[in-house]
This record gives C-alpha cells, structure tokens and sequence, in this order.
C-alpha cells in the first residue's frame, strides 16, 4: 500500500513527544528516592491524576486501532466493551472492593492474596500476571511495529527499539510516577489526536443519524437485535454479553488485573482511591465517540462508492485495522498527521510502560521478595526494580521477535485474558464476600479455573470437541467464543473454590479482619455530605450508563 | 514538583501552535495534494482550540507545586 505521507512539520511534533517523554522521566527521578516512590508513585496522586492514568493503561493504541476494526466488523456492538463490559465492574471496585485493596496497604494484587490467603496463592498469581504482562507487552510492540511499518513504511527493528528503550529509559529513571504522566499525557494526545476524525466523518456525512441510516439494524443498535445471534453482527445472544462480557471478562479485568488497579494504589488516601475508578468510567463512557464512530464513519463511507474510501486488503484478506490510520490518511493535512500517528504512538508506548511498571512491581515484591531474597532492604527493592525494567523490556523485545516470526499470536490476546483474569475474579470475589472460603480452596480453585480455560481453549482450536457446546448456539463469532469461555472458567473456579472450602481449613477470623466483608468496620466517607461521596458519584455514572443504552437500543 | 497539569498544558500548547502555523502557511500556499474536507482548515482551528487549552493550563499552573 501507499504509506502515508509525513510532511518535516509532522517529523517535528513526534519529535517533540519523544523529547518530552524522555524529559518528563529526567525530572521525575529526582523525586523518586523510595520504593514506595519507583512502585506506586509515593501514594500521592489526586482521585484525577490517578483516574485518568487508570483509564490510559488500558487505552493501548492497539485497542484504539483493533476496536475500530471490530466496528467495522461487528458494528455498534463493540461499544459494550465500553459501557456494560467496563462500566459496572469500575463502579464495583470504587464502591465495594477498594476499601479492601487500600486499606490493607498492599503493593499489588498478588499481596492481596497472600494476606487473604497464603503464600501458594500469592506466588501463582504473581508468576501467571508476570507471564502474562510480558507477553502482551511483546504483542504490543510488535503489534506498534507492524502498524508503523505498514501505514508509514517505517523500519520494524528500528520501531520496536527506540520505542522500547524510551520506555526503558523513563520508567527505569522514575518508575510508576513517569508512566502515569506519560499516560495522563497520551489520554489527552488521543482526544486532541484522534477526536477530529469523528468530527470530520460527522461533518463530511451530514449527521450522527445520517451515519446510522447508512448502516444495517445488525449493526446500528446495542440491543434490539441480541435476542438471536443470527440477527447481530456479532452472531451474539445478549446472556452472552451480559454474563460473559458484562459480568466476567469485565469484572475480572477492572478488579483484579494489577496494570490498571495499581493506578488506584498511587491515590494520596482512600476517598481518593475510591473515586480513581468512578472518575475514570466517565471518560471510559466517551471513548466510543472516538472508537466507535471512527468504525462507523468507516462503514458508511465504504458503503458509498462515490466516497473512493475502502480498507486495505492482504491476500484477499480484510485489514480492518487499517480503518483508523486509512481516516487519519483521508482528512488530515500536514501537522494533524503528526498529531494523530503520535496519539497511536503515544498509545503504544503509554501501554507497554504500564505493563512494565506492573511487571516490575509485581516481580519485586510477589516473586523476589516474596521467594529468592526475604529480607531484601528498601534500597535493594528499589535497585531491583530498575534491573528488573531492564530486563521486562528485553524479554518483551524478544517475545516481540517471536511474535513476528509467529503472527497469529496476536489472535490469542483476548484468549490470554480469559486464561489469567478470569478465575481470579472468581477467587477475589468469594476472598473478598465470604470468610470462610480457605487457602487451599482458592489455589486449587484458581489452578483449576486457569487450566480449564486454556483447555477449552485448546479444545476448541484442535477440534477436540464442537464450540457450540461452549456457546449453547449453532452459529457464533471468535469475540462470542471468548465470552462464553471466560464464564465457564469463571463458574468453575467459583463452585470448585466453594466445595473445596467445605472440606479444608480455614483461616481464624481475626486474620481477616480489614481484608473480608462482614468482618471489617465499613464507615467510609461517613462525615462527607452525600453529594461528596463516591457513593454518588457512582450513581451519576450508573444513570449515564442507562440513559446510553436506552439512546442506542 | 510541578503539577502533571503543567506538562499537559505545555505540550498541548507547542503542538497547538505549531500546527495553527502550519496551517496558516498552507491557507497562503495550498499543497497541490489536498485531504478530504481541506477547504475547512482543520489545522487552523484545531490548532487554535489546541493552543488555547493547553495555554489555560499551562499558565494556570505554572506557578503550582505538588
């Protein structure tokens, strides 16, 4: 294909991004003098600074670019992800589960299990969420690799370093507090970067109702078409949506995958912590109006012939990926350019720091601390989490290089997560509720939640048994084969947890005290009038979640 | 330290203005390949929306520490 075009003023702004990044990272190393400085920023950060570095963790660019791809392919259904598949599971962790988290003044979610229940617990944990960081950080970047060198015909070894080692040198220099900036910095570079396309799109249409009329029912609604799978682009039922994605890939994304709730950790007290979350699924709320209507302007000008627009194709296969950057190509001239391939960068690069600072966190403390050197001093921990920045980004440089030579990894990204995410939130969930579930009733429960997804997995892609008995359904779409497994692994973990429990000693309930509902004294906020408190703040966002669904219906 | 706010405001700022100008330049010498929508600048006022809003943050908070 033509790349797109960069003009010397474009070079300039990337340029200048770079600079800044780099130059944040110096400033901040000075400040970072503690451990508790590198790994969670000093617990200083305001509810806003860590509400929007908790959003930006999760808007990697290669969401940005895959989920207007998935509009494409899937229509408005891809905007769940972004309300029901996001929004109550953040208003959960704010209400119900931070005070947990928080007030136990642990380090990473790992820690969490060791205090809640033992060491076997918390070490399976650390080592499945380090696996699994340094992986998709390596799918990340040779994902950000393929897109550079396909829209701007970049060189892939040239990408993948100097965006790596970037990332390696800020975070090396000041840890936690440097990503979060640099996150804060890409959530506003993706508003200003990428916003305008849909804005161009609306105005080059005619409307927002002129893009919906232009597209089928299948793929302009949220929920009039779930009630049978043939009839949605996503060939979904809505029991699907709501317990597979709405229910577990959510809930045990947003509660207990350290990347994004170690952002919270950084909060200066708990209200602050509380409201991280709540703060940030308002911005999560209008990321499809940059997300999805991209997707949506896509297909409405593909289905105009005179609009001489049409995604890029690779032996005879559709690039849906290619929607986004292929807009940006279409309505932006010289400087707008540079804007938005630095908001993509800017996404990558935000996305691969926040898997480092998690992973470096969580090997300090949950692995090497934890197993290899007990009474390490604080300003050991600090020095291994500069060596173990280092050594997170050349093992994701290398899983990248592995990535390349074996593409279709990047088909098992959302496989990774139902394996990981899945059944620890089944964990958490009963941890967090009901005191007597017991050690050994989590780790077996946990061991057998994550190995029967990644069977299911495995049986589905051999063939070893039809995937309808997965989805309860004869016809199904790969994104509906992911959510019916994440609830089968989920419900697993959960019963066998429970059973197990009945049968194996549990912990005396003064242990549990601070970390178990029922068993803690709960006055949070108490002294705030009502409108204060986060209790409000997520009904407002519970309202706006109601009054999106009903607009789309 | 200075407030992220500040580095927001400054970087929102620099680009803003570099493409304003950019644009300017292209209103008085228009590029022979032009994008879809062109003859609506979107460089000038995105670039002036831009430069405003970091501007206000930027001074805003340049005097703040956290």
């Amino acid at each position: 294909m033509q790349s797109i075009g960069l003009t010397f003023i474009d070079w300039i702004i990337i340029l200048i991004y770079f600079a800044f990044v780099l130059g944040i990272g110096w400033y901040l190393k000075r400040f970072t003098k503690s451990e508790e400085d590198f790994f969670l920023a000093g617990r200083k950060n305001s509810s806003w600074v860590a509400g929007l570095a908790f959003l930006s963790a999760n808007l990697g660019a290669l969401e940005l670019l895959g989920m207007t791809g998935n509009t494409f392919k899937y229509g408005m259904y891809v905007a769940h992800f972004y309300w029901i598949g996001a929004i109550p599971a953040m208003v959960f962790l704010g209400i119900y589960m931070m005070p947990f988290y928080y007030s136990s003044k642990i380090k990473s979610i790992p820690g969490y299990l060791k205090l809640r229940f033992d060491e076997k617990t918390r070490v399976l944990n650390g080592i499945a969420f380090a696996i699994m960081t340094l992986l998709v950080s390596g799918i990340n970047l040779y994902a950000m690799a393929l897109v550079l060198h396909t829209f701007l015909g970049w060189d892939w070894d040239i990408s993948m370093w100097a965006s790596a080692l970037t990332v390696m040198g800020y975070v090396t220099l000041s840890g936690l507090m440097s990503a979060i900036f640099t996150e804060i910095i890409q959530f506003f570079l993706i508003w200003f970067g990428l916003f305008l396309v849909s804005i161009l799109g609306i105005i080059e249409i005619g409307s927002l109702d002129q893009i919906l009329n232009r597209l089928p029912e299948s793929m302009n609604t949220l929920w009039s078409t779930s009630g049978d799978p043939t009839q949605n682009g996503m060939l979904i039922h809505w029991a699907g949506i709501v317990l597979g994605l709405g229910f577990v890939l959510s809930f045990g994304y947003w509660t207990t995958d350290f990347l994004v709730v170690q952002r919270a950790f950084s909060a200066k007290d708990l209200r602050a912590a509380r409201m991280t979350p709540l703060l940030a699924s308002f911005f999560k709320m209008a990321l499809p109006f940059i997300v999805i209507l991209a997707g949506l302007i896509a297909i409405a000008l593909s289905n105009d012939p005179n609009s001489g627009f049409k995604l890029l194709e690779d032996g005879g296969q559709v690039n849906y990926d290619s929607a986004l950057p292929l807009l940006i190509a279409r309505y932006y001239p010289s400087g707008l350019v540079g804007l938005g391939v630095t908001a993509l960068l800017a996404g990558f690069m935000a996305g691969q720091a926040g898997n480092i600072s998690a992973f470096n966190t969580v090997w300090t403390y949950d692995i090497y601390k934890s197993v290899l050197n007990k009474k390490a001093s604080d300003s050991h921990l600090l020095w291994m989490g500069r060596v173990s920045t280092v050594v997170g980004v050349i093992i994701s440089l290398g899983t990248a290089y592995w990535a390349k030579s074996f593409p279709s990894i990047m088909d098992y990204m959302q496989a990774i997560f139902s394996w990981v995410n899945a059944p620890l939130f089944a964990t958490m969930l009963l941890g967090m509720f009901i005191w007597w579930i017991t050690p050994n009733g989590a780790f077996w429960g946990l061991v057998v939640g994550m190995l029967s997804s990644f069977l299911m997995w495995l049986g589905v892609k051999f063939h070893w048994f039809n995937e309808s008995i997965i989805t309860m359904s004869s016809v199904q779409s790969d994104m509906a084969a992911n959510f019916w497994r994440a609830w089968w692994a989920w419900l697993i973990c959960f019963v066998l947890t429970i059973v197990i429990s009945f049968f194996t000693k549990k912990k005396p309930k003064e242990e549990l005290v601070g970390l178990v509902k029922g068993l803690t004294e709960e006055k949070h906020d108490a002294h705030l009038p009502f409108v204060k408190r986060p209790e409000f703040v997520a009904i407002i966002s519970l309202v706006v979640l109601i009054v999106l669904n009903i607009l789309f219906w | 330290m200075k407030p992220i706010w500040y580095f927001v405001g400054l970087i929102l700022l620099v680009m803003g203005g570099i493409i304003f100008l950019t644009g300017v330049y292209q209103l008085l010498n228009p590029p022979e390949a032009k994008t879809v929508l062109w003859e609506i600048h979107p460089n000038i006022w995105w670039g002036i929306i831009m430069f405003l809003f970091g501007g206000l943050m930027f001074f805003k908070t340049r005097k703040q520490t956290v």
